[in-house]
């Protein structure tokens, strides 16, 4: 590893590197055919690991809904903390124990 | 890449913080053309684990005490070079109720032009949850053990940093709440358009050393405004402080037994007394009967 003087990081957000989805003891499951699409979870991802992705292609309660982008849980990244799960109002995401 | 916040994933802040949260909503709306300047404290240790940084904007880390003044002088040298940036600094309780105290004091009595966010999660969660300024009455830190000799917890109340900076006369003074979206965002974009010292006090939930459920890190904090503890308000240039939110005033009790530091209380209804009899003389302070 080279060590910059003054401690410099150069590269912007290269934290990118680690993977802390491997802190994760409960993983949380978005259901496409439950979620209305609020982005709520997007909202308060605290990593942020939810990032949003063009819906159409994904299930949904509703044909309309299928125009809105929908969130996409990047699980290199969820700790699993399940502020997600607290926090959807639908309550369309599950929270099951990480199997490894 | 797959998501454009500023603020990277990848970091080490707990599961559950707050704190991230807050940061990433204030960098969205601060854009690209920001430099953050960060007094230690779990953010700036967590966020910046060399050699690697969460974040996608210039950054730099200044100890505990001097956050405050580095931005003046990051602020001052722009300014003399015909530049300008928003300039935002994040501290924690403890950087700033505490050891930054009197480098904020002398920011805003200045008159610099940059944006300071305390984002308080009550204690010295960094170091291993010992108490601060910033602590409330009746919580269990390290440093407020709670035993025979103190049945208590924290003796003290928590310092009130915000209503400090409006006795400063800072150009916006604002409490805001992640919980409360809206009134969040409309504070930060007002906060960016007001020119002058600025200051936000962002409540921000700690798993670790507030004893709670990483879930429910959101619903707990929305339960502090809910209840009257933590209000929401804002002030320009000194004024008297407006609120911006009236709260449900639910019974403190339904805030305090979400959290493992407050569970002690429980058991003794008469310090719970005395934190509502505090409660209801601020309310009352600024004509509300709760």
């Amino acid at each position: 590893m080279k060590i910059t003087r003054g401690a410099v990081v150069e590269e912007a957000g290269n934290s990118i590197e680690n993977k802390t989805g491997t802190w994760r003891t409960f993983k949380p499951i978005i259901d496409y055919t439950k979620c209305i699409r609020c982005m709520i979870c997007w909202e308060f991802c605290p990593e942020p690991s939810i990032y949003k992705e063009d819906g159409s292609e994904k299930p949904a309660p509703k044909e309309a809904l299928k125009k809105l982008p929908v969130p996409i849980i990047d699980y290199d990244y969820c700790k699993g903390c399940g502020i997600c799960v607290n926090e959807c109002p639908v309550k369309a995401i599950d929270f099951v124990k990480e199997v490894k | 890449m797959k998501n454009d916040w500023l603020f990277a994933p990848g970091h080490g802040m707990c599961a559950g913080c707050a704190a991230p949260i807050i940061v990433k909503h204030i960098l969205a709306i601060s854009g690209e053309n920001t430099i953050v300047v960060n007094a230690t404290g779990c953010l700036e240790v967590a966020t910046t684990e060399y050699p690697r940084t969460a974040w996608r904007i210039p950054w730099v880390h200044v100890a505990f005490e001097n956050a405050a003044a580095v931005a003046s002088g990051i602020e001052a040298a722009m300014k003399k070079q015909g530049e300008k940036a928003n300039i935002i600094c994040f501290g924690g309780d403890g950087g700033t109720a505490d050891i930054g105290m009197q480098a904020l004091s002398g920011m805003v009595e200045r008159g610099h032009n940059v944006l300071y966010v305390m984002y308080d999660n009550e204690a010295y969660m960094n170091t291993g949850i010992q108490r601060s300024g910033a602590t409330p009455y009746g919580a269990w830190t390290t440093t407020s053990e709670v035993g025979m000799v103190n049945p208590i917890g924290n003796i003290r109340p928590k310092k009130p940093v915000a209503e400090i900076m409006v006795a400063h006369r800072a150009a916006y003074v604002a409490t805001v709440n992640i919980a409360f979206l809206r009134d969040f965002k409309r504070k930060v974009e007002k906060a960016f358009s007001i020119d002058g010292p600025r200051f936000l006090h962002a409540i921000s939930t700690c798993p670790t050393g507030w004893r709670s459920d990483p879930s429910k890190g959101i619903e707990i904090i929305k339960l502090a405004t809910e209840t009257g503890l933590f209000p929401l308000w804002e002030s320009e240039h000194g004024e008297d402080i407006k609120i911006t939110y009236k709260p449900k005033f639910l019974p403190i009790e339904e805030y305090l037994k979400t959290q493992g530091r407050f569970r002690h209380l429980l058991k003794q209804p008469e310090y719970i007394e005395r934190i509502k009899e505090d409660l209801k003389a601020w309310w009352r302070r600024h004509g509300v009967e709760i």
